[in-house]
C-alpha cells in the first residue's frame, strides 16, 4: 500500500532520511520507533505532503505521491496531484491541532462538507457516529478547549476518520497527554487496528507497540536499522544500536 | 487670558452639532477602510507571486514614508486632473483609511503569524482548500487577537482627522476655528475642541482595554 523507494530528505546539509526503503501492506499496523531526529516523524510528514522529498519516490496505493510522469520523465508532483493522492490518508498529530474556533462537531464535519461535498445532515450523522465510536457522543457541542487532552485527541482521530481514509498516520499521539489519559487514546487506536485500518504510528509506547503492531521498525539517523515482528525486535534485538536504544526506553 | 463662559456656551452647539458628527463620521469610515484594506494588504503580502508581494511592499513603504498631509493634498488636488473628483469628506476617509491600512496590515500580519503552524498542517491533512482554510480556520483565530491593536489605531486615526481642515472638512477643529474666527476669539472654541478629543480618545481607550481583557480571557 505504501512504498518508499530510496527516499532522501535533506534540510540544507542536514540529512534526515538517507535513501530510505520502507513499505507497508494493506491492513498492516506499523510502529516506528527510534531516537528523536531519526526520521520517524519525517516519514509521516512526507506521506501527508507536509514536506517534499529531496530524492527518491513515494508510492501510495499504486500511485506515485511525490512525482508525476510528464512524457517519459518523472517530475515532482504539483499540489493538485498530491491533493488527490493524500485524500486517502488521515493524520493525527502530537498536539491534536483541533480547530479551536469550531465546536467538536464542526471540527469533524468541516472537511467532509468542503472537500467531499457531503451535505450537512449527511456529514453530521457521520460525525455523530464517529464521536460515538471514540466514546464522545456527548461532546459534539463542546469547544476543544473544554475537553481534556485525551478527549481532544480522540476528537482528532474522529476528524481524520471522517474523510474515510485508507491509511491513518499517528505522530506520537499520546506524547502530549497526561499519563492517565494515554489509555483512552490507545484503546481507540486498538479498535481501529482491529477494524482493519492500515496504520503507521510513531510512538514511544513500547508495550502498546508489542501488543498491537504487526511490524515494528527501528530507525536511527535517517535509516531503518531493524524491522520485524515487535516481539522479536523488542525482546531479541539484532543490532547494537537497537539494543542501546531499547535498554534506555524499556 | 480670560475665559468667557457665555461665549463658550454660545459656540458649543456649533462645534458639537456639526464638528463632532463629522469627526465621528470620518473616524468610523476611515477605520473601516483601514481594517478592510489592511487585511487585503496583509493577505497580498503572502501572495505566492513575488511580483504581487513586491508591489504591495513598495506601496506600504511609500505610504508610510510620506506625510499624511501630502497624501491628502495629492488625493484632493492632483486626482481631479486625471478625472477623479471626490468631495472633501470621502477624500479624507479614503486617504486616512489608506494611510492607516499600511499600519493595520502589519497588525494583521502579526496576528496571522501567531496562529500555530499545526493549524495549517491539520488543514492540509484534511485537504481543506486554501481559501477555506483562511476563512474558516486562520482568520477566525487571527482577527480576535488583533482587535485591540486595531482599536488603538482607530484612536490614533481619530486624532489625525483635523488634518482634513486643510481641504475644507469642518470637523471638531474646523468648526471650532470657524466659530472662533466669527468673533476673533479662539480660546474657548479651541479649548472645547481639545476637551471633546480628550473625551473621545479616553472613552475609546477604555473600550479597547475592555476588549483586551476579553481577548486575553478567551485565549
Amino acid at each position: 500500500m505504501i512504498q518508499f523507494d530510496a527516499v532522501d530528505k535533506r534540510f540544507g546539509d542536514n540529512v534526515v532520511l538517507d535513501e530510505l526503503n520502507f513499505s507497508v501492506r494493506p491492513g498492516e499496523f506499523v510502529t516506528l520507533i527510534g531516537p528523536s531526529g531519526s526520521g520517524k516523524t519525517t516519514i509521516l510528514r512526507l506521506l501527508m505532503t507536509l514536506e517534499q522529498v529531496s530524492g527518491g519516490q513515494i508510492w501510495v496505493g499504486g500511485e506515485c505521491l511525490s512525482h508525476t510522469k510528464r512524457g517519459e520523465t518523472w517530475v515532482p508532483a504539483d499540489d493538485k496531484h498530491q491533493r488527490v493522492v493524500r485524500k486517502r490518508i488521515g493524520m493525527v498529530f502530537q498536539q491534536f491541532n483541533l480547530f479551536p474556533n469550531m465546536k467538536v462537531l464542526q471540527n469533524i464535519t468541516e472537511a467532509p462538507m468542503r472537500v467531499k461535498n457531503q451535505n450537512k445532515s449527511e456529514a453530521t450523522a457521520a460525525a455523530e457516529a464517529l464521536l460515538d465510536r471514540v466514546g464522545l457522543a456527548d461532546k459534539a457541542k463542546a469547544y476543544p478547549a473544554q475537553l481534556s487532552g485525551g478527549q481532544q485527541q480522540r476528537v482528532a482521530i474522529a476528524r481524520a476518520l471522517a474523510m474515510q481514509p485508507k491509511l491513518m498516520l499517528f505522530d506520537e499521539p499520546t506524547s502530549a497527554l497526561d499519563p492517565e489519559l494515554v489509555g483512552e487514546v490507545l484503546d481507540v487506536m486498538k479498535q481501529l487496528a482491529r477494524d482493519g485500518m492500515t496504520m503507521i504510528v510513531v510512538t514511544h509506547e513500547m508495550g502498546f507497540a508489542r501488543e498491537v503492531a504487526d511490524q515494528l521498525v527501528f530507525m536511527d539517523a535517517g535509516a531503518v536499522v531493524e524491522t520485524g515482528n515487535p516481539w522479536d525486535v523488542l525482546s531479541n534485538p539484532q543490532h547494537e544500536r537497537t539494543k542501546a536504544f531499547l535498554s534506555k526506553v524499556l | 487670558m480670560n475665559w468667557n463662559w457665555d461665549y463658550a456656551w454660545e459656540v458649543l452647539p456649533g462645534i458639537v452639532g456639526q464638528g463632532l458628527l463629522v469627526t465621528l463620521e470620518v473616524t468610523v469610515f476611515a477605520s473601516l477602510v483601514a481594517y478592510v484594506l489592511g487585511l487585503v494588504l496583509a493577505l497580498l503580502r503572502r501572495s505566492p507571486f513575488a511580483v504581487v508581494r513586491w508591489i504591495v511592499w513598495g506601496f506600504i513603504e511609500f505610504v508610510r514614508s510620506t506625510p499624511l498631509i501630502v497624501q491628502v493634498f495629492f488625493m484632493f488636488f492632483v486626482l481631479p486632473n486625471v478625472g477623479i473628483t471626490l468631495d472633501p469628506i470621502p477624500t479624507g476617509v479614503l486617504t486616512i483609511g489608506l494611510h492607516y491600512a499600511t499600519y493595520t496590515a502589519e497588525v494583521y500580519r502579526a496576528g496571522i503569524e501567531a496562529v500555530p503552524k499545526g493549524q495549517w498542517e491539520a488543514a492540509t491533512a484534511l485537504s481543506l482548500p486554501r481559501g477555506r482554510t483562511w476563512v474558516a480556520v486562520i482568520l477566525p483565530q487571527a482577527i480576535p487577537r488583533v482587535l485591540p491593536a486595531l482599536g488603538n489605531y482607530s484612536i490614533s486615526l481619530l486624532k489625525e482627522t483635523p488634518i482634513l481642515l486643510t481641504i475644507g472638512v469642518l470637523d471638531i477643529v474646523g468648526a471650532a476655528y470657524q466659530e472662533g474666527s466669527a468673533a476673533f476669539r479662539y480660546v474657548e472654541p479651541i479649548t472645547i475642541a481639545g476637551v471633546l478629543f480628550l473625551i473621545l480618545s479616553y472613552t475609546s481607550s477604555l473600550l479597547v482595554r475592555r476588549l483586551e481583557r476579553r481577548v486575553a480571557r478567551s485565549n
